[in-house]
């Protein structure tokens, strides 16, 4: 194989940003590797522009400029709350450009003939298509615009299963016909079912498995760019396509393995929700907000963290929700001023997507290396005096280990329960995601702080301070 | 570039992908997760090159649309990227 020139630079450019991905494996260096994979994408709009002859163009520029900008003032603006949305949208949108990108090489005849080429214009047009609906339902759900429950209708396996099997069909026929105007009539049918199948397949996705099925669609977004690249035959939008696809691929087995899922099962809508009281879902509307005091245990919260020496903080979506990690950074600053060690363990499908707990955290500038992994920090639990829950329920659930046969049994916890006590500061005490109870509440040495976790948190470092003075 | 090439290049930039993303700890998955997502607006590439080449009226709108589908994508992406990594720092 002779490469040219123009090749070498791609694949220099593809190392480049290979290096940036590597720098992100630690917080340290992290931002220079966004920084740099930014630089490499300059680099390789500037060297397309260029090779292709058509820097002066302004509509091009048009284009870019107008994005850019609506691109960066969604940036600026988004809260970190909303993150999970936010991915979710522009991945929608870079799905939606890949298919675009395949109905102008489909429409203008532009791209190289041939089976291949055709082939990949209309794999790009409907993985692209899967993206961009698919995305946009993902991220309605996780902005609450929809119904975070699954939804599905009568036939919708059929249905979707149909859909899959057409489309396949198609872009095969796609490949072979040669007259254009079977060709148009073809690539339409093709856009609106993959618009289609990324409708039902995200709609019926519950709230919980939405970690899983935004990171499947971050791959499906590589791939459409990779198979884009195919296409057009340009080695950059493949190289670069096939990493985020990896990514996402990756991203997605972490988090099944974490939720002891079948990635199957979560792409079939067959969500866990066997009791529909989704718990951790619940707006914190309902104040059945309980005063420590009225405990019948006579554990007194404040009391109990007083005379601890480590303490272990557990969040989950609840705490998101309710906006509480400013009140837990409060509550971690007094605990610390008073010398004892305190740390957060995270879960890995804590939250709406990968690592959601780690952004709300390092939010409020609680250092990332208070943040501990599940492998690590499962043994401290043993000697931890008090384990403080918010607003996280299955991840804590020892029925995970307990119970056979119910839908958690075999996902990893946090073995909160080996903690010598335990307060859960949880809206209440409804079953979790799952639908499975918690057999925590029951246990003797665990403290049930029901309500609003912004206010049950605010009222133990009010007392905390109060009873220092 | 041969058909071989680009299925050899989507291959090895697949497996090099593999190995490396496998190092990232959950700690950074978020950014992880929106840094990878600029990245997807890689396909600004193809809607240049392929709006450039683009003859009809109505194939240099669906360009158009696409170039500034992904430079949002992209340009969204990096910054919220970089937004979420700036938080992240150590005691």
């Amino acid at each position: 194989m002779n490469f040219s020139g123009y090749e070498i630079f791609s694949l220099s450019l593809s190392i480049v940003i290979l290096i940036g991905i590597k720098l992100m494996s630690s917080p340290k260096t992290a931002m220079q590797g966004n920084r740099l994979g930014a630089i490499a994408m300059l680099a390789a709009i500037v060297l397309v522009l260029v090779y292709n002859e058509i820097i002066s163009l302004p509509i091009l520029w048009i284009a870019m400029v107008l994005g850019g900008i609506i691109g960066y003032v969604l940036a600026v603006k988004v809260a970190m709350i909303q993150m999970p949305q936010m991915v979710s949208l522009l991945n929608g949108l870079g799905g939606g450009a890949s298919a675009l990108v395949a109905l102008v090489l489909i429409f203008d005849g532009n791209a190289q003939t041939g089976f291949f080429s055709q082939f990949s214009s209309q794999l790009a047009l409907a993985v692209g298509g899967v993206t961009f609906s698919g995305s946009l339902i993902a991220a309605a759900k996780l902005d609450r615009r929809l119904h975070q429950q699954p939804i599905t209708f009568k036939g919708h396996s059929f249905f979707t299963l149909t859909c899959l099997v057409i489309l396949v069909l198609l872009i095969i026929v796609g490949a072979i016909v040669v007259n254009f105007e079977s060709i148009t009539t073809i690539t339409l049918i093709i856009l609106l079912l993959s618009l289609a199948y990324g409708i039902l397949f995200a709609i019926r996705v519950g709230g919980a498995d939405m970690p899983i099925t935004i990171s499947l669609l971050n791959s499906y977004s590589g791939l459409a760019a990779a198979i884009c690249g195919w296409a057009i035959a340009e080695p950059l939008l493949v190289s670069v396509g096939a990493i985020v696809g990896a990514s996402g691929i990756i991203l997605t087995q972490i988090m099944c393995k974490a939720m002891n899922r079948p990635l199957s099962d979560v792409l079939n809508g067959s969500t866990l929700t066997a009791v529909s009281n989704n718990g951790q879902d619940k707006v914190q509307t309902e104040k059945s907000l309980q005063q420590p005091e009225v405990e019948e245990q006579e554990m007194d919260p404040v009391c109990l963290l007083k005379n601890s020496k480590k303490v272990i903080v557990v969040p989950g979506y609840g705490m998101a929700l309710a906006q509480a990690q400013h009140q837990v950074k409060r509550l971690a600053d007094i605990l610390e001023s008073e010398d004892k060690d305190v740390s957060f363990a995270i879960h890995p499908v804590a939250g709406r997507m990968p690592g959601h707990m780690n952004v709300l955290l390092a939010e409020v500038d609680i250092p990332y290396e208070k943040l501990k992994e599940m492998d690590e920090v499962n043994p401290e639990f043993i000697e931890t005096d008090v384990a403080i829950v918010i607003g996280a329920c299955d991840v804590v659930n020892p029925a995970a280990i307990s119970a056979e046969g119910t839908p958690i049994y075999g996902m990893p916890i946090l073995r909160v329960d080996e903690a010598k006590n335990v307060i859960v500061c949880n809206l209440d005490t409804k079953p979790g995601y799952s639908g499975v109870e918690n057999p925590l509440y029951q246990q003797p040495n665990v403290l049930l702080l029901l309500g609003n976790a912004t206010e049950t948190i605010e009222q133990l470092a009010d007392g905390l301070e109060s009873s220092r003075s | 570039m041969n058909t071989l090439a680009l299925l050899l290049i989507f291959v090895v930039a697949t497996f090099a992908g593999f190995k490396i993303i496998n190092q990232v700890p959950n700690l950074l998955h978020t950014p992880l997760m929106s840094g990878m997502n600029a990245l997807s607006g890689v396909t600004i590439l193809g809607s240049l090159a392929a709006t450039a080449a683009a003859v009809r009226l109505g194939s240099q709108v669906l360009g158009f649309l696409a170039i500034v589908l992904a430079a949002i994508n992209l340009i969204g992406g990096f910054v919220v990227t970089d937004r979420m990594l700036r938080m992240f720092r150590a005691r």
